[in-house]
């Protein structure tokens, strides 16, 4: 069972704010869905490989050409706030 | 005549006889979207005045005597996890509630150009995390057989919209079931490509390694039409596969006889509805009808599917998710007046808490602690190693059979809120779909036999890239 020191943390590492009552409930969720996915523990994968692309497709690679793509302005038509062409954001540090 | 009801084909030849124009068609398709969804509500955006536009373009070049392609005015409907220009994409999440995207997503563009005309963007659990479209911020799908029943999920806007003549036909996605499952509970036909054969371009992310972007329709013909043309390689999206696609429509009409077809033991547990087992056996009887040599196989790491995926998934979902943050688009808790967020850290945690729904705050927790120092070998390594022995199955099997038949599901489609209550439980509806995205390897499910009035299914499941063998196979099942 996950504790709740440990769900804050996670919760602060996934940038979301949980009330008292959402720890509460995610906690005991969690948890039983960690308890769950345990079992994959059973299996014996010494030696195995880990897949990293399903159908085996290696280094992907295509010529650095410029092409037309979406220009700047419809981008910035989605920002939450702006200034000029560019994102506002408040300061990193403090 | 009901246009609503007619394939792509009957389309197709109903155009150039000018039996209907486009518009009509059209209309028609508006017509029952306006009348049923308030009930139903597969559709989050619907694209009207577009679509109006985009068949007077049609019927226009059919007046000039132009040449049109099989799939020139036909109405599609498109999940809201897609993007095309210009038109709103929420994902089903409150977080883009208002996002407008500025591009077509690959496959969108391709059916533009091909002359869909598009009529909406379909329901989806939220950024597509669910089986039963139940944690959508637009409210859930009503079952159109049954409306005290979810229409499954997270495609179920998209199955919904094929089951109930609303659409005929509509892009989707799958990343452990999300096209299979709502076809099956709704009783229309879907196809979940092989992993990389349809480009992810300006599609959401969930789990990346996982997702594919496939086709819900009224025929199995009719996903061969439009898997041939959203097929293929795509520069913008590098695990697409540079292996060219086949003609799936020509190919459907090929023979079976002979092919070996394979019945995994493991998908015939004590879980599974006796109808459905049933339904399976009655479609293995068919395919021996039509000469084809069924053999029991084993894929014996099946049980663990479950487990692995709701490592790998949630673990991509927290990565995939971390873009939403309230700077470059979307909703912002530091542009939203009733919030107060002093700081950086305070947007970051304010949009996401408010923008997300509990199941995608779920899985980005669960991916967020898998990852976190000290975890990661223990859980995504060995995952992925998991995942090695679960191909590793099929790759065997696929050396003795040409494909596999199995359900959709364990039941038919449960009723809405019953499910809710338990994650796990819903995660575990997805069994039998699951190991095939783990796989990478096609699957198409058609509808087959009833629970009372319930539709089920079986999936045939093929070989990387062989698609146009589960189609045929699907095709001959469902004729």
């Amino acid at each position: 069972m996950l504790t709740t020191k440990e769900i804050k943390h996670i919760a602060k590492l996934a940038r979301l704010e949980l009330t008292a009552e959402e720890e509460e409930k995610f906690s005991r969720q969690i948890s039983s869905i960690l308890e769950y996915v345990e079992k994959i523990n059973k299996l014996d994968t010494k030696g195995i490989e880990p897949i990293s692309q399903i159908t085996g497709l290696e280094n992907a690679v295509r010529e650095d050409d410029i092409i037309d793509s979406v220009i700047q302005s419809d981008i910035l038509k989605s920002a939450p706030d702006r200034d000029g062409n560019l994102f506002k954001v408040k300061s990193v540090f403090e | 005549m009901d246009l609503n009801k007619l394939t792509i084909k009957q389309i197709n030849s109903g155009l150039k006889n000018k039996d209907f124009s486009c518009k009509e068609l059209t209309k028609n398709y508006i017509k029952a979207i306006e009348k049923k969804d308030k009930e139903i509500n597969a559709f989050i955006t619907t694209t009207f005045d577009l679509a109006i536009k985009q068949a007077e373009k049609i019927d226009d070049k059919i007046k000039k005597g132009g040449k049109i392609g099989l799939l020139s005015g036909v109405p599609a409907s498109v999940k809201d996890c897609f993007c095309v220009k210009g038109v709103r994409a929420t994902a089903g999440s409150n977080i883009l509630k208002n996002y407008i995207p500025p591009y077509d997503a690959t496959s969108v563009k391709k059916i533009k150009n091909s002359g869909v005309v598009i009529l909406g963007k379909t329901n989806t659990d939220e950024f597509t995390m669910g089986s039963s479209t139940e944690t959508s911020a637009f409210g859930p799908v009503k079952n159109p057989r049954d409306l005290e029943r979810v229409a499954g999920g997270s495609s179920g806007g998209s199955a919904a919209s094929i089951a109930d003549d609303m659409a005929a036909f509509s892009l989707a996605t799958d990343t452990g079931g999300s096209i299979r499952q709502p076809a099956a509970f709704c009783g229309v036909p879907g196809l979940k490509p092989t992993y990389g054969r349809v480009s992810r371009y300006g599609v959401m992310s969930m789990a990346s390694s996982l997702d594919t972007i496939g086709i819900l329709a009224k025929a199995v013909e009719d996903i061969a039409i439009v898997l041939e043309i959203i097929a293929g390689n795509d520069k913008r999206d590098s695990t697409t596969s540079p292996a060219k696609a086949d003609n799936y429509l020509d190919e459907l009409s090929g023979d079976i006889a002979g092919l070996k077809i394979g019945i995994p033991r493991e998908y015939f547990i004590d879980g599974l509805n006796p109808e459905i087992k049933k339904a399976a056996d009655q479609a293995i009887k068919k395919l021996k009808n039509l000469k084809c040599e069924i053999v029991e196989i084993s894929l014996p790491h099946t049980e663990y599917a479950v487990a692995v995926y709701y490592i790998i998934a949630p673990s991509e979902i927290s990565s995939n998710m971390a873009r939403y943050d309230g700077i470059k688009y979307g909703y912002s808790a530091g542009s939203d007046k009733g919030e107060k967020a002093e700081n950086l850290m305070e947007i970051y945690t304010k949009t996401r808490s408010k923008g997300f729904g509990d199941e995608v705050k779920r899985r980005i927790m669960i991916g967020t602690y898998a990852l976190s120092a000290g975890y990661y070998d223990a859980y995504y390594k060995k995952a992925n190693q998991a995942r090695a022995l679960i191909k590793k199955d099929f790759d065997s099997a696929f050396k003795s059979v040409d494909a596999i038949l199995a359900p959709v599901t364990p039941s038919a489609a449960f009723k809405i809120g019953e499910k809710t209550g338990n994650p796990l439980d819903m995660y575990l509806e997805d069994i039998f779909t699951i190991p095939i995205n783990l796989a990478g390897v096609p699957s198409l499910a058609v509808p087959f036999g009833n629970v009372g009035k319930l539709p089920v299914g079986v999936q045939i499941i093929g070989r990387h890239f062989d698609e146009k063998t589960v189609l045929k196979i699907g095709h001959y099942l469902s004729s």
